[in-house]
C-alpha cells in the first residue's frame, strides 16, 4: 500500500529508496521523493528515520535495498554497488550542524565547493551568506554564531555542494520557538528556487505538516504510509498510523444492517457512515477514526437547522481554554476514549460549555474513517522522545 | 656540567619525539575509532610502560636486546653492532618506553571529534585524506603538541631503562640523569646541582608550554 500512490513512469526521476534489513537497527522502509518535492520521514524517536537518511547519504549501509537518484544508482546491496557520499553529492544539514569550529563561516561553506576553482570559493561563500541573511558574518567562527545562525551556515553548506538531494536531518530542534519560526519560513522561501528533492527528518507533526508536501510516516523502522498531510490526517491507512500521527478520536465499532443500510454500531448509537463501511462483512469489529474538526457542537438555545447527522449526547469531561481555542473532552457513556475536538472560546462560552454539563454533537458521516482493526503500538511511552 | 651528556639527552629527545609521532597518529587515531571491546587489549599494551618499574622494563629490553635473542641478533647480522651499550640500543628502548606519552594525548583528542565532523566533511565532498589533513588534523593539534612535549621531557628524565640497556658510556649512552646519578656518586654535588637545575628548568617550560597550548583555543568554546 506504501507505494500505492506513486505516479508510474516515476522510476528515474527524482529519489526513490528501498531500504530493509533485520538489524541490528530494523528497516523496511520504501519511498520516494520528486524533484522539488519536500518529503518529511515522520515518526517517534528510534523508528529509522534518522537512520534512513544517512543511508541515502551514503554514511550507513543496510543489508538490503536500493537508493536512486535521477538516473544514478547511489546503493544497490545485492549488486554490492555503494557510491560513497562524496560521489553521491548529497547536501545534508546534521542536527547539531556539524559546522567545522576551527574554519569561520564563509570557510565552512567554501569547504564544499571543491567543484569550484580556488580562488572563487571565499566569494561565492559570502554570496551564500547573504542568499541566508547572514551578510557581513563572514569571519564568525561557529562559536561565535547563535544557533540560528549556525544552522543557517549549515544549509548554505549544505547547498554549496551543488547537491542533487537536499537532506534535513531534524535542522530546526536545536533553536527556540521564535528562532524555529523564523527558519522554516526562510526554508519555505529558499525552497521556491530549489528543483532537488528534499527530505526532512522531524518528529515535529506541525512541523512536518507545515512544511511538507507529503510525509512518510515510519515505525520501527517500517514506512506505514505516506501521502499528502491533509490526506494522511484525514485518512490514516491503519490504527497504527493514526496513533503514530497523535490524532485522537479512534474508537472500535461493529457493522451492522439496519432497513436504512449498512451502519457502525458504537455503544447505544448505529453511526451513518459516508463511505468505506460496505468492504466489510455485516457483524465485523473494526477501528474508526473521526478527524477532531468533522465534530460539531450542536446550539443548546436554538435547534441546529444545519447538520443533524449522527447526534450524539455526551458529558463535557475537561475544557481548556488556549487563548482563541478551547480544546473540548467529551465522555460517552459505554466508551473509554474520550471525543476530542477544539472549538473557539467564544463559542464555547455562547454554547454554555461547562465541565460536567451535557453537550449534543454531531460526528459527521463524511469524515468518518473506517479501519481494518488491527495491533496498535503497544504503548504511549512509544511517542515520547 | 656534562656537556656530553646534555648532547645525548637532547638528541635522544629530539628523536625520540619525531621518531613516535606518525606512529602515534596512527595508532591514536585508530584506537579512538574503534568500536571493537577488543581494543582493551592494544591499549593495555600502549599504557604497560606507564605501570612497569623502569628496571624491569630494562631488564627485559636488555634481554632481547642481546645478540642471542631474535631481535638483538638480526641487528647484529645486520648492522655488526650490538643494540645492547650503543646509541641506537637506548634510541629503541625510549621509543618503546615512550609509546604511552606519545599516543594517549592523541588518541585522547580524537576522541573528543565527534563523528558528525567527519560525516560533514565527506559529505562536502572531502577524500577521506583531505578530511584527514584540514579538519581532523587541525582539531587535534593540541593533543599532538601535548604528546611531543610529553614524550620530550619525559625521555630528558628516562634514567632505569637507559641504564640497563646502555650503561653510561661517554658521548654515547651516558645521559644528562645518568650524569646527574654519577656526580653525585662521586660526591660532587654542585655540579649534579647545576645539571638538575637544568632539567628542572626544561621540565618546567615543557609543561608550561603543554597547558599554554591545550588551554584555550581560538575555535574552542568558553565554558
Amino acid at each position: 500500500m506504501t507505494l500505492a500512490e506513486r505516479p508510474a513512469g516515476q522510476q528515474g526521476e527524482g529519489l526513490v529508496v528501498k531500504l530493509s534489513q533485520p538489524g541490528p537497527i530494523p528497516l523496511d522502509a520504501e519511498f520516494y521523493c520528486r524533484p522539488g518535492e519536500l518529503l518529511a520521514l515522520v515518526g517517534p524517536s528510534g523508528s529509522g528515520k534518522s537512520t534512513l537518511l544517512r543511508a541515502i547519504a551514503g554514511l550507513y549501509a543496510p543489508a538490503r535495498g536500493r537508493v536512486s537518484c535521477g538516473q544514478e544508482t547511489w546503493y544497490a546491496a545485492d549488486q554490492g554497488h555503494d557510491w560513497s557520499p562524496q560521489q553521491r553529492r548529497v547536501g545534508m544539514v546534521f542536527q547539531d550542524y556539524a559546522l567545522f569550529p576551527h574554519l569561520d563561516a564563509a570557510d565552512n561553506i567554501a569547504t564544499a565547493m571543491g567543484h569550484l576553482p580556488r580562488s572563487e570559493r571565499r566569494r561565492r561563500a559570502a554570496d551564500w551568506l547573504e542568499r541566508v541573511n547572514l551578510e557581513g558574518l563572514e569571519r564568525r567562527l561557529p562559536r561565535q554564531l547563535s544557533g540560528g545562525q549556525r544552522q543557517r551556515v549549515a544549509l548554505a553548506r549544505a547547498l554549496a555542494r551543488e547537491p542533487k538531494v537536499l537532506l534535513l536531518d531534524e535542522p530546526f530542534s536545536a533553536v527556540d520557538q521564535v528562532t524555529r519560526r523564523r527558519l522554516q519560513r526562510e526554508l519555505v522561501q529558499l525552497r521556491e528556487r530549489l528543483s532537488i528533492p528534499i527530505v526532512l527528518v522531524t518528529h515535529d507533526l506541525n512541523e512536518a505538516s507545515a512544511l511538507a508536501d507529503r510525509l512518510c510516516v515510519l515505525h520501527a523502522g517500517r514506512s506505514l504510509q505516506q501521502g499528502a498531510p491533509e490526506a494522511l490526517f484525514r485518512r490514516p491507512a491503519s490504527p497504527a498510523v493514526a496513533r503514530l500521527l497523535d490524532r485522537p478520536n479512534v474508537f472500535s465499532g461493529r457493522v451492522v444492517a439496519t432497513s436504512q443500510g449498512l451502519r457502525l454500531s458504537w455503544g447505544e448509537w448505529c453511526l451513518e457512515v459516508a463511505q468505506g463501511l460496505d468492504a466489510y462483512p455485516v457483524g465485523s469489529h473494526l477501528t474508526w477514526y473521526l478527524p477532531a474538526s468533522d465534530i460539531v457542537l450542536q446550539r443548546s438555545d436554538r435547534p441546529s437547522r444545519g447538520i443533524r447527522e449522527n447526534l450524539v449526547t455526551a458529558r463535557v469531561d475537561e475544557l481548556l481554554v488556549l487563548g482563541g481555542q478551547s480544546s473540548v473532552t467529551l465522555r460517552v457513556p459505554h466508551e473509554p476514549q474520550p471525543l476530542r475536538f477544539d472549538i473557539a472560546t467564544h463559542a464555547a462560552r455562547r454554547n454554555g460549555l461547562v465541565k460536567g454539563g451535557w453537550v449534543r454533537v454531531s460526528l459527521l458521516a463524511a469524515g468518518i474513517h473506517v479501519m481494518q482493526a488491527d495491533m496498535l503500538p503497544s504503548s504511549r511511552d512509544d511517542d515520547s522522545p | 656540567m656534562d656537556a656530553p651528556a646534555l648532547i645525548v639527552s637532547l638528541k635522544l629527545a629530539v628523536l625520540t619525539s619525531a621518531g613516535l609521532l606518525l606512529p602515534a597518529l596512527w595508532l591514536g587515531r585508530r584506537l579512538a575509532q574503534s568500536r571493537t571491546r577488543w581494543k582493551v587489549l592494544p591499549e593495555s599494551l600502549v599504557a604497560l610502560p606507564l605501570v612497569m618499574p623502569p628496571t624491569v622494563m630494562g631488564f627485559y629490553l636488555m634481554l632481547a636486546f642481546s645478540a642471542d635473542a631474535p631481535l638483538g641478533g638480526i641487528w647484529q647480522r645486520l648492522t655488526g653492532t650490538s643494540l645492547n651499550f650503543s646509541f641506537s640500543g637506548i634510541l629503541l628502548a625510549s621509543l618503546i618506553v615512550n609509546i604511552p606519552f606519545a599516543v594517549q594525548p592523541i588518541q585522547r583528542a580524537f576522541e573528543a571529534l565527534p563523528d558528525h565532523l567527519r560525516e560533514a566533511a565527506w559529505c562536502s565532498g572531502l577524500s577521506p585524506w583531505r578530511t584527514f589533513l584540514s579538519i581532523e588534523l587541525p582539531l587535534v593539534m593540541p593533543g599532538v603538541v601535548s604528546a611531543l612535549a610529553l614524550t620530550f621531557a619525559h625521555t630528558l628524565g628516562e634514567f632505569g631503562v637507559i641504564l640497563m640497556v646502555g650503561g653510561a658510556i661517554d658521548g654515547e649512552t651516558r645521559t644528562l640523569a645518568i650524569s646527574i646519578y654519577d656526580h653525585v656518586q662521586a660526591f660532587d654535588e654542585s655540579a649534579a646541582g647545576w645539571m638538575s637545575a637544568l632539567l628542572l628548568a626544561i621540565s618546567f617550560i615543557t609543561i608550561a608550554v603543554v597547558y599554554g597550548l591545550s588551554a584555550r583555543h581560538r575555535w574552542q568554546a568558553e565554558r
